[in-house]
């Protein structure tokens, strides 16, 4: 990323777009890593969608390849080690993997923003917050120093960080980690965004604060309109904010449809496991149950379906042939499982 | 801030208690006749064993020599040589040369360490960084007379490029090949070290960030990466002005400059080791003011040090 | 560094920030870094190049007659400052003795100087620094402090105002070696006892010793079983770069007329009786100086490849 020249200033501003084309479409998109011990299938082939005012949860453990989705999107993938070897991501029909990085730029900020997991390391440590927030203003709306000042302020008041005058001098190590990922909030929407993407914003932080921070997270999107994708392994989180889900496993998405819809009547048995591992109020005393098994390596993936080895329903045919792609059901919904029907229906038991 | 400085000046104070009495004990306090090797091949003239048996107390037990050591360095006496020049004057006369050429080495390694290291660190793993590397190694491992002699002997002698050796008043046009001997060594592990901070910063989720903001490319790296990088680099360079002060023995003994180096240098050749001890004694101490200010500037680098 | 638990310590330095761990899918199966350090050691031409360069110098210091049958001490004023030639490849010194027999047995000299620094500064330095970090507390500070006070002070100058404050030893050219040697390893400890410290701090926190002192194992078991492998490994690193350095430093002090003395056969000693005569006869002084630099190379390059692949953030 760094390896070539500085070119010449770009025209700074806002990327002009045809409003009436979809937010956002990802079609196919691959992502490998290549190591030292071979090539690591990060994401494989995923599809995504997400509309204006829309939120969609992306679902998975560690290692699903939901955060390389993000930061593909993002266009803020560290290449190498990882290489996009197929796929489309195409904002208001502008396919941004095409784009030269010259214009692909001016979408990172302005038309996609993002909200990191840990605020701590995400902001720089030796400039003030106020510097850091004001940055946006002054090369993307050629502000002068003092007006982006004045815009952060207004900023950090909208997302309620007290006393927001005053600390626009302090330094990120200065702030609690809730004001920190406040301050992410505030830079993310700062340039009214189309989509802003959060990557396990509250992953870092105190379980009292998650709830606040999420809520300011849901509020700022219903504010300014824009779409919010969600890279989570929270379940809870995502039964209340999500419109959509998609969920991801060993790279691929193995279920996507409306979150109501998912959480009712799972139809992959990887959702439907999830589902369960998740403690209730209800039926205490029963036990938790946890997915068998641990997700096969991304180096050597096996030629059938990934979940197979720990899927209680899995036949020959899933160990032998790759998963179906897109099994619709009922008109809304996708599930990349030859039992798809029949998981919707029984369950996998 | 204030509370800072004032924590370190005070933490100061028994580092450097014992720092001269280490200096004083080494020079003073070791076994033997204290005059046996001091005035070169022949014994120390009579008049000077007497001056600076009483200037020293060596006569009183050893705190109390210590404390005229410290009383009379307090006042700027520092001893005389051998023939009877006060060690002060004679270095304060020699000092400004060798602050210049200090100051010529630290521009080195400003311009070449850090330049080189960011242009070494973007091109990570190619030939250039390579070569770099390798280079540099190099200036770790051949002591500063070995490559104050060769560059001395190829660029000077066979090549004229540069003048052999310093001339009077040492004009700052001679002092560019002692000044880049001087500083190889510290050269070599400036580059090192900006290279090493900046691939790590490269790595760093805030810089991540600042591309995620659509900055530009340049702008990342001058303000999220070089800015952060340059910390380490930056206080190294500062530590480093007293190993400069120390390495300009050599250097100024190959050139032949008149600095403090040159000084101990010729004080050295000749065996008049009552010279030594009091000029590298001197010399010490400087260091170890120099490397408490850049202590202290290094709080104004690094905010999560100034708020501590 | 055959024994990959060594550096069990220095793993935790793999997950440091850097990239978000769930940025990184996670890879296949885990190795150890001890096992990486290893694989990456053997391909590496500067790993193998040094450590064979240092096989010829030790051997080299031990036996010199190996490497030539011309007596380094027997001089000719008649040859004197001769250019190389078949008879004598490097030529002669000023003494008109033979610099090529004189560069082979200067080894000794150098080898001893290095090898001898570095066991005093290794014990006293590696010592308090175990001591210090392991036990911690007011011994800890104290001895830190101590340790802020002899690195306050340059090895160079320090050790100018010990030697010449002692007077030499009249001819043994051990206790001339053993003198300069003292005087660098009595200021070249504490960067050793730094590192030290701060690798047995990093243990000592690592959960398993924390396990283990949970279990109630005494000190000294600790000590053994815990401590010092893991700390070994920075030490083993820091130990071999600091053995070319004070090489390095002794030719200093002998160029400098101040470390060892004639009738000590040694390069620093050559080189600055060849520094007078640069200009007319530059080989007097280019071979033993060429030979001096291989050698501090060889231990420095060995120590920076075997540091760069155990942490390859480091410097």
């Amino acid at each position: 990323m760094f390896s070539q020249k500085t070119t010449s200033p770009v025209e700074e501003g806002k990327p002009e777009v045809d409003e009436n084309q979809p937010l956002l479409q990802v079609r196919d998109l691959s992502v490998v890593f290549r190591t030292r011990e071979g090539s690591a299938q990060a994401v494989n082939k995923v599809d995504l969608d997400l509309a204006r005012g829309q939120t969609l949860a992306i679902l998975g453990e560690s290692g699903s390849g939901k955060s390389v989705t993000a930061q593909a999107i993002m266009g803020i993938l560290d290449m190498p080690p990882a290489e996009i070897t197929s796929g489309t991501i195409k904002f208001r029909g502008k396919d941004l993997l095409t784009m030269p990085e010259k214009e692909r730029r001016l979408y990172r900020g302005q038309r996609i923003s993002m909200v990191f997991q840990d605020a701590l390391s995400a902001l720089n440590p030796v400039y003030t917050v106020g510097e850091q927030i004001g940055e946006l203003f002054t090369v993307h709306r050629g502000m002068s120093r003092k007006d982006a000042k004045k815009k952060s302020i207004e900023l950090m008041d909208k997302v309620r960080i007290p006393g927001a005058a005053a600390r626009v001098t302090d330094y990120p190590h200065q702030f609690s980690g809730g004001m920190r990922q406040r301050i992410m909030i505030a830079m993310a929407i700062a340039l009214d965004p189309d989509i802003i993407i959060a990557d396990e914003p509250t992953t870092a932080l105190d379980v009292t604060v998650q709830a606040q921070v999420m809520e300011l997270l849901a509020e700022m999107r219903r504010e300014t309109g824009s779409g919010l994708i969600l890279i989570t392994h929270d379940l809870g989180v995502v039964a209340e904010t999500a419109d959509m889900i998609s969920v991801m496993y060993a790279g691929r998405t193995v279920e996507h449809g409306p979150a109501t819809k998912v959480f009712a009547n799972p139809a992959h048995p990887y959702t439907l496991g999830l589902l369960e591992s998740m403690p209730r109020l209800t039926g205490a005393g029963d036990r938790l149950y946890a997915i068998p098994g641990l997700p096969p390596s991304l180096l050597n993936l096996p030629s059938g379906c990934p979940f197979a080895a720990r899927c209680p329903r899995a036949e020959d045919i899933c160990r032998q042939d790759p998963p179906p792609p897109a099994v619709e059901i009922d008109g809304t919904r996708f599930s990349a499982c030859h039992f798809a029907e029949e998981v919707v229906a029984h369950g996998v038991r | 801030m204030g509370r800072y400085v004032v924590r370190r000046l005070l933490l100061m104070i028994p580092v450097l208690i014992g720092t001269t009495f280490l200096i004083y004990s080494m020079a003073w306090a070791l076994p033997g006749d204290p005059f046996a090797s001091r005035c070169g091949q022949r014994p120390c003239p009579e008049s000077f064993v007497q001056a600076e048996t009483e200037r020293l107390h060596l006569d009183d037990p050893l705190p109390i020599q210590y404390g005229y050591f410290m009383l009379n360095m307090a006042q700027g006496d520092f001893g005389q040589t051998s023939n009877g020049e006060s060690v002060l004057e004679a270095a304060s006369r020699a000092f400004p040369v060798t602050v210049k050429l200090t100051v010529v080495a630290i521009a080195f390694e400003i311009v070449l360490g850090i330049g080189v290291g960011i242009a070494a660190a973007l091109r990570r793993g190619g030939y250039l960084d390579g070569f770099f590397l390798f280079v540099s190694l190099v200036a770790i491992s051949f002591p500063a007379f070995v490559i104050g002699y060769v560059l001395q002997y190829f660029l000077g002698v066979k090549l004229g490029l540069f003048s052999v050796t310093v001339g009077r008043g040492a004009p700052w046009e001679d002092l560019i090949l002692p000044g880049f001997v001087l500083a190889s060594l510290s050269l070599a592990y400036v580059l090192r070290l900006t290279r090493a901070t900046l691939l790590e910063t490269l790595k760093a989720d805030h810089v991540r960030t600042a591309i995620a903001k659509g900055l530009p490319r340049g702008m990342v790296l001058r303000k999220h990466v070089v800015r952060n990088s340059l910390i380490p680099v930056i206080t190294y360079i500062g530590a480093d002005v007293g190993i400069l002060l120390g390495g300009a023995i050599v250097t100024e003994g190959v050139f032949n400059i008149q600095g403090i180096g040159g000084m101990l240098f010729h004080a050295l050749s000749i065996r008049e080791n009552a010279t030594v001890v009091s000029v590298t004694t001197l010399v010490v101490l400087v260091i170890l003011l120099v490397n408490l200010l850049v202590d202290l500037l290094y709080a104004r680098l690094d905010p999560r040090i100034r708020y501590e | 560094m055959s024994e990959p638990d060594n550096v069990a310590a220095l793993e935790k330095v793999e997950g440091a920030p850097g990239t978000p761990s769930s940025a990184v899918p996670e890879v296949g199966r885990s190795r150890t870094l001890g096992g990486d350090a290893w694989e990456t050691l053997r391909g590496s031409w500067v790993f193998w190049g040094s450590l064979i360069l240092i096989g010829v110098l030790v051997v080299m210091a031990i036996w010199p007659g190996l490497f030539t049958s011309v007596d380094p001490r027997a001089c000719d004023a008649a040859r004197s400052r001769q250019e190389p030639s078949g008879a004598a490849w490097f030529g002669y010194d000023v003494q008109g003795c033979d610099v090529y027999a004189r560069t082979m047995y200067g080894a000794r000299a150098s080898m001893m100087v290095g090898g001898l620094s570095t066991l005093m500064a290794l014990l006293l330095g590696a010592g308090m620094g175990i001591y210090a970090g392991f036990y911690g507390g007011w011994i800890d500070i104290l001895l830190s402090r101590v340790t802020d006070i002899f690195i306050g002070i340059p090895i160079l100058l320090g050790s100018i105002i010990i030697l010449s404050s002692i007077p030499t030893p009249p001819d043994s050219d051990f206790l001339n070696v053993l003198k300069v040697s003292l005087a660098i390893a009595v200021l070249a400890w504490p960067s050793t006892a730094r590192v030290a410290r701060s690798a047995v701090i990093q243990v000592k926190q690592a959960d398993f010793v924390a396990a283990s002192r949970a279990l109630g194992a005494s000190r000294g078991w600790m000590i053994r079983k815990h401590i010092l492998p893991n700390a070994a490994a920075p030490v083993i690193v820091i130990t071999t770069i600091s053995l070319g350095g004070y090489i390095g430093a002794e030719a200093t002090l002998s160029f400098l007329g101040i470390g060892l003395q004639p009738p000590v056969v040694s390069w620093g000693i050559a080189i600055n009786d060849a520094a007078a005569y640069i200009r007319n006869t530059p080989h007097m002084l280019f071979f033993p100086a060429i030979f001096l630099s291989l050698t501090v190379l060889a231990f420095i390059a060995l120590g920076d490849v075997v540091r760069e692949a155990l942490d390859p953030k480091a410097m």
